[in-house]
């Protein structure tokens, strides 16, 4: 086992961890900071689940409303790079074990990736 | 309530609640959900979206800073994900068929146990045994100390990977990091040293997570407008707990605080699950 290379990669890691959450904070504050400003008086309603509103369901209509600079939808997509940053980070492990000569673990790591993304096509089913 | 006096409550309890999560190690979801829904009578579907988020930020956050330090056992964590991720889904799967009340009575089970657990007094053991399937999967491994590097084996690769998969689903149901359980599959199963456990588990939470939360982003259980506040107020809380947590000797005086207020939340959430309230 290369240790070096090890060392490499998790430093690789630990950014790409540390720039998702900074980025998608960032990304979360400003979104919120334009919805609070636009609907801070309205009543609030989460006592019955319906869901989200239409304009952040997909994620096609959630582009639509960054473009148009609705707040919620800015705050989705936050959440979605935050959703996104440990599995990047995933990706990120598959490039290292490969670059180790790794098999193995690059099989394992790309078992794992294959299971976030079965699992997002069962969500998409319903 | 206004959407902005809600916002400000839940910035506050959110706070509140990574600020503890990160002191006594449980996690921000354990106080979120019975903030969102016995207090500000949030629908539970809603919260545990919420909470599910703040848990990725807070793992994903404080992993970083773990992974410098080398003391995360990558290898370990990248294959225990197989189980936690596939749990993951399988839980975030049942939590569509699972009525509210069932998942509020088990929250408040998983909440005692893993509060109980985290009282356990940690063994400072270190196994050198090196099991097959470890040596296979080369899972043994050192980690830094003062002393200089400490040499660790892997025992039970097969019942850890289980109790995993059994942490994942709940992980998965119920919105949480479940990091008491996959700290007592590493730290009681497989016999790992504390700090690695504790390190390895969090960096795998955030993956886990990931895992459920794809599937509820597409139910549409993450709220923007609900979530805005809890991931910033939690990720705030968590931060500041993590600097106390280095000048803090008090520990054992928060934990045993925190263990009673868990034990009250737990209790009305089994409560209020068995009345049909959530």
């Amino acid at each position: 086992m290369n240790k070096l290379k090890d060392t490499d990669i998790q430093s690789a890691i630990g950014w790409v961890l540390r720039i998702g959450v900074f980025l998608s904070i960032g990304i979360v504050l400003f979104g919120g900071t334009v919805y609070l400003y636009r609907h801070g008086n309205e009543i609030a309603d989460y006592h019955t689940f319906k869901g989200v509103p239409d304009f952040v369901r997909t994620g096609a209509d959630i582009l639509h409303g960054i473009l148009t600079f609705r707040g919620r939808a800015v705050i989705q997509g936050g959440i979605i790079l935050l959703i996104a940053t440990p599995i990047i980070r995933v990706l990120f492990s598959a490039v290292g074990f490969i670059l180790e000569k790794d098999y193995l673990y690059t099989g394992i790591t790309i078992l794992v990736l294959l299971i976030i993304f079965i699992s997002m096509l069962s969500g998409h089913a319903g | 309530m206004s959407v902005i006096e809600l916002t400000i409550i839940i910035l506050i309890g959110s706070y509140f609640a990574g600020l503890l999560g990160s002191l006594t190690g449980l996690g921000g979801g354990f106080i979120i959900i019975p903030l969102l829904t016995l207090l500000l009578h949030v629908d539970i579907h809603y919260a545990i979206g919420a909470s599910l988020i703040s848990v990725i930020a807070t793992s994903s956050g404080s992993a970083a800073a773990y992974v410098k330090e080398g003391i995360t056992n990558m290898r370990l964590g990248m294959f225990l994900e197989i189980a936690t991720t596939a749990g993951a889904m399988t839980g975030a799967m049942l939590a569509i068929y699972t009525s509210t009340h069932y998942i509020a009575i088990l929250f408040g089970l998983i909440l005692i146990s893993s509060a109980l657990m985290s009282l356990r007094k940690k063994s400072g053991h270190i196994t050198t045994h090196k099991s097959y399937l470890a040596e296979k999967l080369k899972l043994n491994s050192s980690y830094p100390t003062a002393d200089g590097a400490v040499e660790y084996g892997v025992s039970n690769v097969a019942g850890g990977f289980f109790m995993m998969l059994f942490a994942g689903v709940i992980s998965g149901l119920l919105g949480i990091g479940s990091g008491a359980l996959k700290v007592l599959a590493m730290d009681s199963i497989m016999r790992l040293p504390f700090k690695v456990s504790t390190t390895t588990s969090n960096f795998m939470i955030g993956v886990t997570a990931a895992a459920s939360a794809v599937v509820y982003l597409q139910r549409g259980y993450i709220d923007p407008g609900l979530s805005m506040p809890v991931v910033i107020g939690v990720l705030l809380g968590a931060m500041s707990g993590s600097k106390i947590l280095v000048n803090s000797t008090s520990s054992k005086w928060i934990r045993v605080v925190f263990s009673v207020v868990v034990g009250v939340l737990a209790i009305q959430m089994i409560y209020n699950g068995i009345m049909g309230k959530i």
